[in-house]
């Protein structure tokens, strides 16, 4: 186990780097560099430009060098916690983003609990009861949840919410909380605000490990063995839980670990539409202002986020699954 | 299945001899769900290629009368006489508090639907010049989706969107799956070394969020560029990501067929390389990668949608689904005016019946399959 656990931890810094390389990509993409950008926002607000200080980062970003040694410079700065100026906050990136990717990230795993746990409940229940009322009314909805975009779900519930309540629900907390410290009451207000997003991302994910599950168990319980041990006379539940359930989920466990690039894209849309405190809306900003460096490094962080999300559920699988870790 | 139903001698032998595109639409047809789905999205491409005709207005012309208008009901009976199809006029009232428009239907005002009238002028596939409409109102007007904040149609213009996102899809599934092919068939026909670095290279495109990369991709797009342009640079873009789900179909498809004896046969009677994958393996998986395909379509569909939707795709005034669903954003509109969220009706019903129609062609690829 720790053989793989190492194998596996290894694999992924080469992944680590090739999203360095992609995030400086999206960073050089734009037409004209980093300077240019800047120096058209400072006319416009009709600042002086200061030629001098215009020397100190062109020599600082490298961009009079070609592109290969100006990404190793950024990379270099990159491993020690330098992620570049955005000049549009006129902050450096790395004060910008931190409480931003805090909320992405809870967002994302409540998000994830919410499928794996509804998923696996309702995928047991349809499997077990194949062609019920329930399986179908469950079969419907989750081919409604696959087919809706995220951000229409999230328009469609806070209509759904502002019409008949009268109330706006979106935002992570309410104005009067929004600056306030945490208190008992505050948090009370995130959990009134927090499930849209929670249900909004999480529905289209769950409706495939639904599936995913149903077709797997129902599988499993044609097996001859299950069968034997029904006439034997196991109770239906022991029957269910203790075997072949077991083997119905690794499917299900596999499929669940790679949701979350997928949940990841949810909470980035959700967010811009909810106005949520997350990554969504600022990233939206930087791309439309070409704020560069701002914009590639939130594609960076939450892309090394999947990749680690990808490697503990890889981790939780082996264990799940022995035959992956003797592979 | 079939089978059993069947007993007579000439359909058994109708069975025996039928090809195996016939079986599987035999097979297609047992599944209800994808039948109808198959059904809508004919429709569905039949209005979007047609737009110009079967719109009823010009999807740009601006009603200044008409802002925000509600969708006019079709109605066939007048004072409890049947008179065809028809709507009735709106008078138009000011709210004495808000100084909102408030529609009201006249009940005098009859317009009746008439079918082939001529009404607004357009170019049709931007080539004949011609005024036919399938149908319209000689006066007065009909909005059966209302209007938007400009009194433009949106049943017009939800019929033009029809046409971009509709194709958007099949665009970038085509250049997903010329990608899919080439390196997934290299992956899976020739294995060892360049199979895992493929593998790996597929591994980490589907580790990186879509979303957030589509938004970056979508962003460097110059503003200067035209429509058409933006257009098949926002399908290069969606194909970027989309290849990777077919290429692991098609490696898998070609392991498994290397093993099979034809294709072995074939390279002991000394058949060249490209000819075996030509001519044997690709034949043999092609209701697989169809049906692979058609469920892929979705997700360009649905990438296409959220990228307009934010500003990064296709632009006004370019008409697409995502276009007008920008419309939507502000939740007091939408409140307000909910038909405005119609266009999401649409994507979610095109989305819907692709899944429903991949579904029923994955379950009949294999019709040799008992």
């Amino acid at each position: 186990m720790l053989n793989y656990i190492l194998k596996r931890i290894l694999f992924s810094i080469p992944l680590l780097f090739m999203i360095a390389v992609v995030s400086f990509i999206i960073i050089e993409l734009p037409p004209g560099d980093y300077l240019t950008t800047y120096i058209i926002s400072l006319k416009q607000s009709g600042e002086a430009i200061d030629q001098a200080a215009l020397e100190v980062l062109r020599q600082r970003y490298g961009l009079d060098k070609p592109v290969i040694v100006r990404f190793f410079y950024w990379f270099g700065r990159v491993l020690q916690g330098d992620f570049g100026y955005s000049f549009m906050w006129e902050k450096p990136v790395k004060d910008l983003i931190g409480a931003r990717l805090f909320w992405t990230i809870v967002v994302s795993i409540l998000a994830t609990v919410f499928a794996w746990v509804f998923g696996f409940l309702i995928g047991v229940y349809s499997g077990t009861h194949q062609y019920s009322i329930g399986d179908y009314t469950f079969t419907v909805l989750g081919y409604i949840g696959l087919a809706t975009p995220n951000f229409l779900l999230a328009l469609i519930l806070l209509w759904l919410v502002f019409a008949t309540f009268g109330i706006s629900l979106g935002g992570l907390f309410s104005p009067e909380y929004a600056n306030a410290p945490w208190s008992w009451a505050k948090f009370v207000d995130l959990l009134k605000h927090i499930w849209i997003p929670v249900i909004v991302i999480g529905t289209g994910n769950m409706a495939g490990l639904i599936r995913i599950l149903r077709a797997n168990l129902l599988d499993e319980l044609n097996k001859p063995y299950v069968m034997a041990a029904r006439a034997k006379g196991v109770p239906e539940r022991e029957l269910v839980w203790k075997y072949p359930l077991r083997v119905a989920v690794i499917p299900f466990a596999a499929t669940a670990g790679w949701a979350l690039p997928e949940i990841v894209s949810g909470a980035v849309v959700t967010g811009i539409v909810l106005n949520l405190p997350t990554v969504g809306t600022l990233l939206l900003d930087a791309l439309m202002s070409q704020d560069m460096y701002l914009a590639g490094s939130l594609v960076m962080f939450l892309s090394v986020f999947t990749i680690i999300g990808t490697l503990i559920s890889d981790i939780l699988l082996a264990w799940l699954d022995p035959r992956i870790r003797f592979e | 299945m079939w089978r059993k139903k069947k007993t007579l001698v000439e359909k058994g032998e109708e069975i025996y001899l039928a090809s195996e595109w016939k079986l599987v639409w035999w097979r297609f047809k047992k599944n209800k769900l994808a039948v109808i789905g198959l059904v809508i999205l004919s429709v569905l491409y039949v209005l979007g290629i047609f737009c110009e005709f079967f719109s009823p207005y010009d999807p740009n012309k601006i009603n200044s009368r008409y802002v925000y208008a509600p969708p006019q009901r079709i109605r066939f009976f007048h004072e409890g006489k049947f008179i065809g199809p028809f709507v009735y006029g709106y008078k138009v009232e000011r709210d004495p508090v808000t100084l909102r428009r408030i529609y009201v239907e006249d009940k005098t005002k009859v317009h009746r639907i008439k079918f082939f009238v001529r009404g607004d002028k357009y170019k049709f596939w931007g080539i004949w010049d011609a005024d036919i409409h399938f149908f319209g109102v000689e006066d007065g007007t009909v909005f059966l989706f209302g209007t938007d904040r400009m009194g433009r149609d949106v049943f017009s213009r939800i019929l033009y969107g029809a046409r971009i996102s509709t194709t958007i899809g099949l665009v970038g599934v085509f250049l997903s799956l010329l990608l899919g092919i080439v390196i997934g068939g290299i992956s899976g026909y020739y294995g060892g070394r360049v199979d895992n670095f493929i593998q790996r290279a597929i591994e980490f495109i589907r580790s990186i969020p879509t979303i957030p990369l589509w938004m970056a991709l979508a962003a460097a797009l110059p503003r200067y560029w035209s429509q058409v342009k933006v257009y098949f640079a926002i399908t290069v873009i969606l194909s970027l990501v989309g290849w990777t789900g077919l290429a692991r179909v098609v490696r898998s498809k070609f392991l498994a067929l290397k093993e099979e004896d034809f294709v072995v046969a074939a390279r002991l009677a000394g058949a060249s390389e490209w000819r075996i994958i030509f001519k044997h393996m690709l034949p043999s998986m092609t209701s697989h990668l169809i049906a692979t395909v058609t469920l892929a379509v979705p997700g360009m569909i649905l990438g296409e949608t959220g990228l307009s939707f934010l500003g990064l795709g296709l632009r006004s005034p370019a008409i697409s689904w995502g276009v007008l669903l920008q419309e939507a954003q502000n939740i007091r509109t939408v409140a307000l005016f909910p038909w405005l969220l119609l266009p999401g009706l649409f994507v979610i019903v095109t989305v819907l019946c692709f899944n429903f129609v991949g579904d029923g062609l994955r379950d009949a690829a294999d019709p040799y399959k008992v």
